[in-house]
């Protein structure tokens, strides 16, 4: 069993904190990659980008939004209590090199993910600009450590509760029109992500994107996780999960996200019904 | 003499009792139901204890056939599981999937001029009696070395090496990268044609004679080759498998709805979406299902759209019956629950509706000419003969490549063009020193047996290092 060690409830519940104890892993993990979590012996296998790793402590950090029955496992899964199986770490870390200004994109659990790309752009040497956006303030997350990684955070909520009233990308143009920007990170709903890119393109800066298509063994067996990319078929499992943003079809990879929604949303609601009686 | 050599010829092979076509086609359940006592002593009385076994020829590993098939007329079945055990890790396993009328009962002299004697079904029968009423005494195991050997993947070839060499006293620990141990055998072959309780029970023997087992080790990832030495281990054996899904390369490939075969059948077997809801893991259900390919592997996928409900299921191939590769058992178990063999037919693009779900599939006619370099004759398109077929599920099984997560972070490992790891075919031995490797992952898709064979060679090779060096 790897056991959770620290368990924490953001955004109203919807998004949960969980560090796990992974020695293995944790010796080995470096930002862009992820895990494969199996709850209980009947569980699903979901992939999850890590959010952190700590090799001293021997724990990975995970954060994930509840949205079906499989992450509403997880999230009943207590202190002390753990996953019976967690495979890592997979895929290819991110790349990062000092380029001079970069910006980092995050929307909704993504900014888990970009937390620690974040850190490592700005170790490096890199001058970070930082735009993270939520719905509405009430579910954004990780403000303080992005405030940390960065040298520069802009917010954003949809219904403007808090900081810019409206969407990444509007903030994201404003910096590209003032600044000399070499590299974009955008990690984020699959939506943000395209339109990120295409923004970026217009100005012709180079922009790497996070990916999470369904997938079940992560190790480049299934090909469940298939990618067009340039015209091309990735696993984004062994190639990615990072990929050249201008050059992912995106809306295939939204269609392919679709594949089991009908199943998702059956099981969920039984799942919430046998829970509450 | 004579009289007791006719007699043999006179008695009919036994016949393997299956549950029947219209039944088993919508369960999981395992097709043949095994032979009784009887069925095996009657069928054992038939072998002709030749002098000079063609069988034992024919047997990847050299299982002595005509010694356990004496032991099973004598009522010893302890000493038949002995005898086959000296040999094969995993009769209970081989007596299910070996393509047996191709090796030892193809080379069987009573299968001259009748039926062969039914070696398969006997070690099956030998394998699961143990199992089930054995004594579960364990076979002898030599005094330990304190040599360390990590095996890498718990396919076939694997445990095979694994049980040879825990047996010659080293210490052995298994590294599998799922979250259950068994490779192929769990994730590939359904339950219908091997139940999984089988593997892990033959896993289970391993780990009683002493074998060490870890899962969610991706090695290549979790830990790399070169720590395993740092760890300690005195030699490696990379038993991966092929493991890199084989697609078509037509328009419309991604469509949702096309999967490969691999996650397909992983969906059915290894995380038993066949159970779904009970289970979390879901699987699609066709109603109109396509299988692309005529191995065993489209054989199993094809019967397993069947059992998960569909109402037609199509398997589509370019060359003609002949030309099949499957395990003739398994085609004749398709064609009996209701398979349609589309052969001599071709995919060319898929086509799908304004949510990106697959609808159909264009094909076009194929005939054959001349033989290419497989021996087989060449599938030639038939112009102007595109037709559409309607489907809702395309499971593609056209093979698997080398996958290169391993090996692409080992990158003193030589390999061959295709990405497989070169390795001597008499000893398993790579370029690197102190590691060998098997299987698949060095012959490219094969079956079970072979990459048993290949783990027996190298199990004697590392023995041999271990005891007298590179």
């Amino acid at each position: 069993m790897f056991k959770i060690v620290q368990r924490k409830e953001m955004a109203g519940g919807t998004i949960v904190l969980n560090e796990i104890e992974a020695p293995l892993i944790a010796k080995k993990a470096k930002p862009g990659q992820f895990v494969i979590l199996k709850a209980n012996e009947a569980g699903e296998r979901i992939p999850l980008t890590m959010a952190d790793s700590n090799p001293e402590k021997g724990t990975i950090t995970i954060i994930y939004m509840v949205v079906g029955k499989s992450t509403a496992i997880f999230k009943a899964l207590k202190v002390g209590e753990g996953y019976q199986d967690v495979i890592g770490p997979l895929g290819k870390p991110t790349h990062l090199e000092k380029l001079g200004t970069v910006v980092c994109v995050g929307g909704g659990t993504g900014i888990a993910v970009l937390n620690p790309i974040t850190k490592g752009l700005k170790e490096i040497g890199n001058n970070v600009i930082s735009i993270i956006g939520a719905r509405s303030k009430d579910i954004l997350i990780l403000e303080d450590e992005m405030q940390v990684a960065s040298h520069k955070l802009h917010v954003c909520t949809d219904d403007g509760s808090y900081g810019h009233h409206g969407f990444v990308t509007e903030v994201l143009k404003q910096v590209l029109e003032k600044e000399d920007v070499k590299l974009v990170v955008a990690i984020g709903p699959v939506p943000m992500m395209k339109f990120v890119s295409k923004i970026t393109k217009d100005f012709n800066v180079p922009t790497m994107v996070s990916l999470n298509p369904i997938m079940v063994d992560g190790t480049g067996m299934c090909g469940g996780c298939r990618v067009s990319v340039g015209g091309e078929t990735k696993f984004a499992c062994v190639d990615g999960p990072e990929f050249d943003g201008h050059k992912v079809d995106f809306d295939e990879l939204m269609r392919r996200l679709q594949a089991y929604s009908e199943d998702e949303k059956k099981c969920y609601n039984d799942y919430c019904t046998l829970q509450q009686a | 003499m004579a009289e007791k050599a006719e007699t043999k010829k006179t008695t009919p092979r036994q016949a393997m009792p299956e549950q029947k076509p219209e039944i088993r086609r919508r369960n999981f359940q395992e097709v043949p139901v095994g032979y009784t006592m009887e069925h095996a002593m009657t069928e054992a009385s038939r072998c002709l204890q030749c002098k000079k076994p063609g069988c034992v020829e024919g047997c990847p590993v050299g299982v002595d056939i005509p010694g356990f098939i004496n032991l099973i007329t004598k009522g010893d079945m302890t000493g038949a599981i002995r005898n086959l055990w000296a040999k094969n890790s995993l009769p209970a396993v081989c007596g299910r999937v070996c393509p047996q009328e191709i090796q030892c009962e193809g080379l069987c002299i009573v299968g001259k001029k009748g039926d062969a004697v039914a070696i398969g079904n006997l070690e099956r029968f030998v394998a699961d009696y143990e199992r089930m009423h054995g004594s579960g005494e364990l076979p002898p195991r030599e005094k330990p070395t304190g040599k360390k050997i990590a095996v890498v993947g718990s396919g076939p070839s694997g445990l095979t090496v694994a049980g040879d060499l825990v047996r010659k006293g080293h210490d052995v620990k298994v590294l599998e990268a799922f979250h259950k141990p068994g490779g192929v055998l769990v994730y590939g072959i359904p339950e219908f044609r091997l139940p999984k309780e089988i593997v892990f029970s033959e896993v289970a023997f391993l780990e009683r004679l002493g074998a060490k087992l870890e899962c969610n080790q991706v090695v290549g990832r979790t830990v790399s080759l070169d720590e395993l030495f740092e760890e300690g281990y005195d030699a490696v054996y990379l038993g991966v498998g092929a493991g890199l899904p084989k697609f078509m390369n037509i328009p419309g490939e991604n469509l949702v709805g096309i999967l490969s075969a691999n996650e397909y059948l992983t969906r059915a077997n290894l995380m038993k979406a066949y159970l779904y809801p009970e289970v979390d893991t879901p699987i699609p259900i066709g109603k109109n299902v396509v299988v692309l390919g005529a191995g065993n592997v489209a054989m199993d996928s094809a019967r397993t759209a069947m059992r998960l409900g569909a109402d037609s299921v199509r398997i589509v191939y370019r060359r003609s019956r002949d030309e099949m590769p499957a395990r003739k058992a398994e085609i004749h178990h398709a064609d009996e629950e209701g398979i349609e063999f589309f052969l001599l037919t071709a995919p060319t693009r898929f086509v799908g509706d304004d949510k990106g779900r697959l609808t159909g599939m264009e094909c076009l006619k194929m005939e054959l000419g001349e033989p290419d370099a497989s021996g087989r004759r060449r599938p030639i398109p038939v112009k102007g003969s595109e037709f559409m077929m309607d489907c809702d599920l395309v499971i593609v099984a056209v093979g698997a490549g080398a996958n290169p997560l391993l090996t692409q972070t080992t990158p003193d490992l030589a390999l061959n063009k295709w990405g497989y790891i070169n390795a001597d075919p008499e000893t398993g031995k790579t370029t690197k020193k102190g590691v060998w490797a098997g299987g698949d992952i060095v012959t490219g898709s094969a079956t079970v047996i072979l990459a048993m064979g290949a783990g027996r060679k190298a199990a004697d090779s590392i023995h041999n290092y271990l005891t007298w060096g590179w």
